[in-house]
C-alpha cells in the first residue's frame, strides 16, 4: 500500500503468524482523539487500535503524546473530541472506573505496590474476596497461584512473600499479574523493563508474550527498540501528537526504521507525509 | 487460546497442576525442622517482629529474678505486675492503630484520662451502663477529632496530637478540678483491675482458651491447600497449653501474705479482659477488609488510593478506633486506683503507651505491627519499674550505692529500652531491599 499525498498514516491489516487473532474486530478502538492542555495540542486526530492476542508497541520520543494517549484510554484524561469502540460497540470512558469496568488495566512505571503486604494481598488489594464477612485467604491464595502459573511465572518462591523481599522484575510480575487477574481484555504497560537488568527484562518480555498468547490485547510503551522488535506484533509510532505509523512488525523491520519514525515522524514509505506542521 | 475475549484462563485445570509445580517451594514445611528453618529464615530476612521484646522479657525476668528471687518471683508480684501492665497495654493497642498508618498519637494517655474522668464523674449521678456509654462516646469523639484534623485538614499527626496533649489535659483539669480527684464506688469498674476470677472460672477460662486455639488451628489446617503438619500444630497448642496451665496453677494458689484475713486466688480479671481485646482486634486487623486496607494505607498510601481504597476514610476510622481503645485504657487506669485525678493518663503513661507498641515490634514507619506487640512491649515497660523497685538500693562496684527503685533509674531504663527498640526497627527496615 502506497501512502499517497495527504494521507498522514498507514494502517495495514494485522497479520499474525500464530493465527490467534483471526478476529479482525479490535478489542478497543480510539478514533479521532484530540486533546489540548491550554494552548498545547497534545493529541492530533489520533486513531489507535488494540487487537486481541496482539502486542502493540507504542513508541515515540518524550513529549510525543504516548502517556497522554494512555491516560485518555485509561479514563484519567477526557479527550476534547473523539470516540471509543469496544469490540465494535461505541463506548464512553468517563473515568478510571469505566475503563476498568470494560477491562482496561494500566501498569504504571511506579508499580504502586504495598511493600509491607505479601503477593496475594497486593494482587487482591481493593478487590478482596470476602466469605461470610471475612477475608477468604485460601480462595485468594489459590487464585493468585493459578494466575501466576498461567503467566508462566517461575521465579517467585512463595505467593506469601512480602513484596519488600522481591526483586524489581518480580515486582513488575506482580503488578502485571494484578492487571490480568480480573479477566481484563486490554493491558497497557508503561515502560515495564526500564529499570530492569538483562535476565529480568527477558522474564518480563516473556510475560508480555504470554499475555498476548492468552488472548489479551497488550500495549507496550518502550524506548528500547530491541525489546520492541523482539516482542511486538505491531508498532504504533507517535510524533508530535500524531500517530504517524501503525505497522506490523516483520523480519524486515529494523531498529533504524523505528528510530527514524520516532525522531522525524517518517521513514521511507512509512509515516507522515508532512512530518512537521 | 482461541477465545480472545475472555482474558486469561485462570480457572482451567491446567493451571491447577502448573501451580503445584511452579510453586513447589511455596510450602516447604512438612515437619518440625522445616517449621524451625522457615522461622529462622524469616528472622534473617529482617522480619524480627516481636523477637526483641521476647528476648528483653527473658533477660529482664532472669536479672530481676536473680537479684531478688523471693519477692520478684512470687505469685503476688506476678499478679501485681500483670495489673500494672494492663492499662499501658490497652493504651498501647490504641496507639498501634495510629502507628500502623505511619502516624502517631502522643495524646492517647490524655484521651484515656478524659474518658476515665467522664466515667468517674458520670458514675456519681448515673447508673453504670449510661456512664460507660458516655465515656466511650467521648473517647470516640476525641479520636474522630484527631482523625479529622489529620486526614481531612491535613495537619501532621505529630502536631495535632501535641496540641491534643494540651487540649485534653485542659479538659481533664476542668472535669476533675485542679488538685481534686473523683472516687469510683461502682463495683464493676473497681473490679476490672484488682479483682480475680474464682478458681473454677480461672480453669474454665484457660480450658476454653486453649481449646479454641486448637480448634482454630485445625480449621485453618482443613481449609489450607497444603496443610501444616500435625507435629507443628501439636507443639503450638502444647506450648500455649503448658504456659497457660503453669501461670494458672501459680495464680489459683493462695498468694495472700500469711497473716492476711482472706485468701487471694484466681486469675486477675485483667487477663481475660486484655486477651478478649487482643483477639477481637486481631480478627479486625487480619480477617477483615478494613484491616487489610489499614495495612495498605500504612504501607503505601498512593498504592492504596490507586487500588480504589478511600484513604481518608480509613485514616478517620483508625484514629476513631484509637480514641475508643484509649478510652477503654482509661477505664483500666481508673480501676487500678479506684479514682481519677488530673494526672490520670498523664506523665509516664502517656509516653509508655507509645513506647510499648514500638518496643513490641510495631514499626514507627507504618504498615507493620500486631496487637500482640503492644502486649509484649507493655510487659517489658511494666517489668522495668516493677523489677527495679524490688531490687531496691544496692552497692555496685565503681558506681557506689545505687537506688534502683528511684524514678530516675526507672525513667533512664525505660528510655534506653525505647531507643534500643526503635534502633532495631530502623535497622531491620534498612536490611530489607
Amino acid at each position: 500500500m502506497e501512502p499517497g499525498p495527504g494521507r498522514p498514516l498507514v494502517t495495514l491489516t494485522p497479520i499474525h503468524e500464530d493465527g490467534n487473532a483471526m478476529d479482525n474486530t479490535p478489542m478497543l478502538e480510539a478514533v479521532g482523539i484530540n486533546k489540548t492542555f491550554g494552548s498545547v495540542h497534545v493529541l492530533h486526530d489520533v486513531d489507535f487500535r488494540i487487537h486481541p492476542g496482539t502486542v502493540t508497541a507504542l513508541v515515540g520520543d518524550n513529549g510525543a503524546g504516548k502517556s497522554t494517549l494512555v491516560k485518555v484510554i485509561a479514563g484519567i484524561h477526557q479527550p476534547d473530541s473523539g470516540t471509543f469502540r469496544v469490540k465494535g460497540e461505541p463506548t464512553e470512558i468517563n473515568g478510571p472506573r469505566d475503563a476498568s469496568r470494560i477491562g482496561i488495566e494500566v501498569v504504571y512505571q511506579d508499580l504502586a505496590l504495598c511493600e509491607n503486604l505479601d503477593i496475594v494481598q497486593n494482587l487482591f488489594l481493593g478487590r478482596e474476596v470476602i466469605r461470610r464477612g471475612f477475608l477468604d485467604e485460601h480462595a485468594m491464595e489459590r487464585r493468585a497461584r493459578e494466575t501466576l502459573a498461567s503467566l508462566g511465572v517461575r521465579t517467585v518462591k512463595s505467593v506469601r512473600q512480602p513484596v519488600a523481599a522481591l526483586s524489581g522484575g518480580q515486582r513488575q510480575t506482580v503488578a502485571i499479574a494484578r492487571a490480568v487477574l480480573w479477566n481484563s481484555d486490554v493491558v497497557i504497560l508503561d515502560e515495564p523493563t526500564a529499570a530492569l537488568g538483562v535476565a529480568q527484562t527477558e522474564q518480563v518480555l516473556a510475560l508480555v508474550r504470554r499475555m498476548a498468547e492468552n488472548g489479551l490485547g497488550v500495549v507496550l510503551i518502550s524506548h528500547n527498540m530491541v525489546d520492541v522488535l523482539q516482542v511486538a506484533d505491531r508498532v504504533a509510532a507517535m510524533y508530535l501528537g500524531r500517530l504517524v505509523a501503525d505497522i506490523p512488525v516483520s523480519s524486515s523491520t529494523t531498529t533504524e526504521q523505528l528510530v527514524e519514525l520516532i525522531t522525524s515522524g517518517r521513514s521511507g514509505d512509512l509515516g507522515a507525509t508532512e512530518p512537521s506542521q | 487460546m482461541t477465545d480472545s475475549t475472555s482474558g486469561l484462563d485462570i480457572d482451567g485445570g491446567g493451571a491447577e497442576s502448573m501451580a503445584a509445580t511452579d510453586f513447589a517451594l511455596d510450602a516447604p514445611v512438612t515437619d518440625l525442622a522445616g517449621a524451625a528453618r522457615a522461622a529462622i529464615g524469616r528472622i534473617r530476612g529482617g522480619e524480627l517482629g516481636s523477637l526483641p521484646a521476647l528476648l528483653a522479657i527473658a533477660v529482664l525476668a532472669t536479672v530481676f529474678g536473680a537479684a531478688n528471687p523471693e519477692s520478684f518471683l512470687s505469685a503476688i508480684n506476678l499478679a501485681n505486675f500483670l495489673e500494672q501492665a494492663s492499662s499501658v497495654i490497652v493504651i498501647a493497642m490504641a496507639v498501634s492503630f495510629a502507628l500502623l498508618l505511619g502516624e502517631i498519637d502522643l495524646a492517647a494517655g490524655f484521651t484515656a484520662g478524659v474518658s476515665a474522668a467522664v466515667l468517674a464523674t458520670r458514675l456519681q449521678e448515673w447508673p453504670l451502663i449510661p456512664s460507660v456509654a458516655m465515656a466511650a462516646l467521648v473517647a470516640i469523639a476525641l479520636g474522630l477529632f484527631t482523625g479529622f484534623m489529620v486526614a481531612r485538614v491535613g495537619i501532621p499527626s505529630f502536631v495535632v496530637t501535641l496540641a491534643n496533649v494540651l487540649l485534653f489535659q485542659g479538659i481533664l483539669l476542668l472535669l476533675v478540678r485542679e488538685g481534686g480527684s473523683v472516687r469510683i464506688e461502682e463495683p464493676v469498674v473497681k473490679d476490672l483491675v484488682g479483682a480475680n476470677l474464682t478458681v473454677a472460672l480461672s480453669w474454665a477460662f484457660v480450658a476454653i482458651g486453649v481449646l479454641a486455639y486448637a480448634l482454630l488451628l485445625m480449621r485453618q489446617r482443613r481449609a489450607a491447600d497444603r496443610p501444616t503438619p500435625w507435629s507443628v500444630l501439636i507443639v503450638k497448642v502444647g506450648a500455649l497449653g503448658l504456659g497457660a496451665v503453669l501461670v494458672t496453677a501459680i495464680l489459683t494458689a493462695n498468694r495472700a501474705f500469711p497473716n492476711a484475713p482472706e485468701p487471694i486466688r484466681g486469675l486477675p480479671i485483667v487477663i481475660p479482659a486484655v486477651l478478649v481485646l487482643v483477639v477481637l482486634l486481631n480478627v479486625l486487623l487480619n480477617r477483615t477488609r478494613f484491616g487489610r486496607h489499614l495495612y495498605a494505607v500504612g504501607g503505601n498510601p498512593e498504592a492504596a488510593r490507586r487500588a480504589g481504597i478511600d484513604v481518608t476514610r480509613i485514616r478517620l476510622a483508625a484514629f476513631t478506633l484509637c480514641g475508643l481503645l484509649a478510652g477503654i485504657g482509661g477505664a483500666f487506669l481508673a480501676s487500678r486506683v479506684n479514682s481519677v485525678d488530673p494526672n490520670t493518663g498523664a506523665n509516664d503513661t502517656l509516653l509508655l503507651a507509645v513506647g510499648a507498641a514500638v518496643i513490641g515490634g510495631t514499626s514507627l514507619f507504618g504498615g507493620r505491627g500486631r496487637m500482640m506487640n503492644a502486649v509484649l512491649g507493655g510487659f517489658v515497660l511494666a517489668l522495668i519499674p516493677n523489677g527495679l523497685t524490688l531490687v531496691g538500693t544496692r552497692d555496685i562496684p565503681l558506681l557506689g550505692t545505687v537506688e534502683f527503685g528511684s524514678s530516675g533509674v526507672k525513667f533512664i531504663c525505660a528510655g534506653a529500652a525505647l531507643l534500643l527498640a526503635s534502633s532495631v526497627d530502623a535497622l531491620s527496615r534498612r536490611r530489607t531491599p
